[in-house]
């Protein structure tokens, strides 16, 4: 049976993803590497750059690196970082009508120095939890800043809708969606011993690499308790405009879930 | 054996000599997140004053890891040259680190030392040094080792050419190779990180490398630093290999986290010496780093520091060719930020060298800590100057596989131009062979590629 909301959320994704390609390209020409000047064999370099995404043919100066090279390296560092220490635009977070929990990190010092604190929720966030969330879903979904606030602000708005519509037209129960602030993705199983959801799913921003600082990954996992082993958690990776599109992923999320509920598995015990 | 003392009217005491060891450290944050870091600056202090007392024989008899438990500890214990550590058993560790900075004391008077030193002792001796102590001593000390080649001699500083690859793609590899070689990257090694940890995937890269060495026939040597059991299992099923590389912890239970033990090193030794590609004799290559036992859950209560100085005890048990750490990966829960990388970095190329072992260092940082490429360069210039056998180049610093940043093809010249160093000899002489390199610079040709796309057809 086809889900007409569904169809109509991965279209409206699909033709902003060709928008965005567009203009990529053209904001992406602004600071480009250099390139190097006479190559012995210009059309063998330019083959060579088709095989790799690694900054190479960029030339020197003595034996240093050209300027622009330089400052596009720059630039991709200070976007990377940038993601790593904002918070999630709390604008985003309204429009999807997501509340917020802290973890027990409370700063981002805190966060990025103290990765137990990171994976708890005091009694307070508990209470706020219970009170708000629906209990016993079969999924529950959240999402988290992990290390990467870009990440978030990129893909929350159009794989979180895919993933909700895509639970219901599978008939399962879906859990009220969070953000949680400051949070590790062992968190987790925290949230799946206070929700009592059978597979709890949360989308956590990647720690960013130069190529992008919007990469989201979604760690999922069947019947967690807080001390689950990690080889427990099934992972989708790599979610971003130019890596697993947000449909893409979405879709593919929604059949480990189906894959999950029907073997009561989730990681290495999952048969794919 | 004294465990506490009083530094301006107020009182420190010290559990044990693992207590001491830890607190005596310059500030980690994988020191606090363990809860072994000292709680002020004055008790970090205290602590250093009581080690400074403590005897070379007090840290051996007080190894951070029992030996009952840990065959890292019995090795380092077992090997121990009994004729070295008896003359100096009862010096306090503040003597070792005068005798180390002294005049009187001669390079083969501290690679003679280094033997009968546990890895606690080569810990406590760093703990009291400062930065540029440990350049200076770093610097009185050259280790070599022989692969193919010849590394560590006094005037070079070499790279680990790293040309990684987000899928593996040999035609991928291949271009930022001959982009590093185009640099005059490469003589300590041309070396991959791999994707896919399979014995044929790292056959087909294997066999690519080996092609471009003897195409070229470049002086050096070749690896892909997969798993150990499954490069074993490559090397067996007949791919060409230089060295075999692993990851090693300072302790038993951080080696089997990382899926191996002393017997599978032993094995690849073997296995390297009777199917292995290079000359020899030395045909391993490890990689470690600060914290890395705490992140197995494998540091049993004791310092970073004194871990890693075990990874270097264990290390030289097999005669590698090449040992760095990969001082900046492991993130700021571990090294928070540009201070703690260099002094780790420091830290880390001295204890090394006076363990007896051919180091070098991955230079590099992520970006969720307070680091930067200026920092990098700090290190890498520093560490030039401490005489460190190689450093690492990737293009232009960023690794697109490991997604970290290190130190870039375009690094090591500077530091070479500008400390009067030189690529190993024979890997020299053939950059002038290939029109890359005169007069110790790089040519107006260096840097492009194509050079050897236009050679190969």
């Amino acid at each position: 049976m086809i889900d007409e909301k569904l169809v109509q959320l991965i279209t409206e994704e699909v033709l902003r993803q060709l928008e965005e390609r567009n203009f990529d390209r053209e904001k992406r020409q602004v600071l480009g590497e250099s390139a190097l000047k006479d190559p012995l064999d210009p059309d063998s370099l330019a083959r060579m750059k088709k095989r790799t995404t690694a900054r190479i043919g960029v030339g020197k100066c003595g034996p240093r690196l050209n300027t622009q090279t330089l400052l596009k390296l720059r630039a991709d560092h200070a976007s990377a970082r940038d993601s790593v220490f904002a918070d999630v635009d709390q604008k985003v977070l309204d429009r999807m009508g997501l509340f917020t929990v802290v973890t027990d990190a409370g700063d981002k010092n805190t966060y990025l120095t103290r990765p137990d604190l990171g994976r708890h929720l005091n009694d307070e966030a508990v209470q706020v939890l219970k009170t708000k969330c629906v209990m016993d879903p079969d999924v529950q979904i959240y999402v988290s800043d992990g290390l990467s606030s870009a990440a978030v602000e990129a893909n929350v708005e159009r794989i979180l809708p895919i993933l909700i519509e895509g639970c219901k037209g599978l008939g399962l129960k879906v859990g009220t969606p969070f953000f949680m602030k400051f949070g590790r993705v062992a968190a987790q199983d925290q949230v799946a011993e206070i929700t009592g959801a059978k597979i709890t799913c949360v989308l956590i921003g990647e720690r960013p690499g130069l190529a992008t600082a919007e990469s989201m990954s979604a760690y999922i996992v069947y019947n967690g308790y807080v001390g689950i082993p990690e080889a427990k958690r099934t992972v989708v990776s790599n979610i971003h405009k130019d890596g697993l599109t947000a449909v893409e992923a979405g879709a593919y999320i929604v059949e480990m879930f189906q894959l999950m509920l029907d073997q009561k598995a989730s990681g290495v015990d999952l048969v794919k | 054996m004294r465990l506490d003392t009083t530094i301006l009217g107020k009182s420190y005491s010290f559990r044990s000599v693992k207590d001491v060891l830890a607190k005596a450290n310059e500030e980690k944050s994988g020191d606090i997140l363990a809860g072994v870091a000292a709680t002020s600056d004055m008790e970090r202090i205290a602590a250093k004053e009581v080690l400074s007392n403590l005897l070379v024989r007090d840290l051996r008899e007080n190894p951070v890891v029992p030996y009952e438990e840990d065959e890292v500890t019995r090795m380092n214990q077992d090997s121990l040259d009994m004729d070295v550590y008896n003359n100096i058993k009862n010096w306090t560790i503040a003597e070792l680190r005068e005798y180390i900075l002294g005049y009187d004391s001669t390079e083969a008077d501290i690679r003679r030392l280094g033997r009968g030193l546990t890895a606690e002792a080569v810990s406590a001796v760093t703990k009291l040094m400062t930065n540029l102590d440990l350049i200076y001593g770093a610097n009185k000390v050259r280790v070599e080792a022989t692969c193919n080649t010849t590394i560590g001699k006094r005037g070079t500083m070499a790279t680990r050419l790293q040309p990684n690859h987000s899928t593996d793609n040999v035609e991928g590899i291949t271009a930022s190779l001959f982009e590093g070689l185009s640099y005059g990257n490469g003589d300590a090694l041309l070396g991959v990180n791999p994707v896919n940890d399979t014995s044929a995937s790292l056959g087909e890269v294997l066999r690519r490398l080996d092609e471009i060495k003897r195409t070229f026939e470049i002086p050096t040597q070749i690896c892909v630093l997969g798993h150990i059991t499954t490069q074993i299992e490559a090397v067996k099923n007949g791919a060409p290999c230089d060295m075999i590389f692993q990851s090693i912890a300072g302790s038993e239970k951080g080696n089997r986290a990382f899926g191996f033990s002393k017997d599978t090193v032993e094995e690849a030794v073997l296995v390297m010496r009777e199917k292995g590609t290079a000359k020899g004799p030395d045909r391993m290559y490890f990689e470690t780093g600060q914290g890395s036992e705490l992140s197995s859950d494998a540091h049993f209560g004791a310092d970073q520091v004194t871990m890693e100085a075990r990874c270097y005890a264990f290390a030289r048990e097999f005669h590698p060719f090449m040992v760095n750490t990969v001082v900046g990966f492991i993130g700021p829960e571990y090294l928070y930020d540009s201070k703690q990388v260099i002094r780790a970095g420091l830290e880390d190329h001295f204890m090394g060298k006076l363990s007896g072992i051919p180091m070098g260092c991955d230079c590099c940082y992520t970006n969720h800590m307070m680091a930067d490429q200026n920092d990098i360069d700090n290190l890498a210039f520093l560490l030039g100057g401490a005489g460190i056998n190689y450093i690492i180049g990737v293009p232009t610093s960023d690794d697109i596989m490991l997604n970290y940043q290190t130190t870039a093809y375009h690094d090591i010249q500077a530091i070479r131009e500008i400390q009067g160093l030189h690529p190993i000899r024979e890997f020299e002489l053939w950059c002038e062979k290939m029109g890359i390199m005169e007069n110790g610079r790089l040519t107006k040709r260096a840097g492009d590629a194509t050079l050897f796309t236009t050679l190969r057809r």
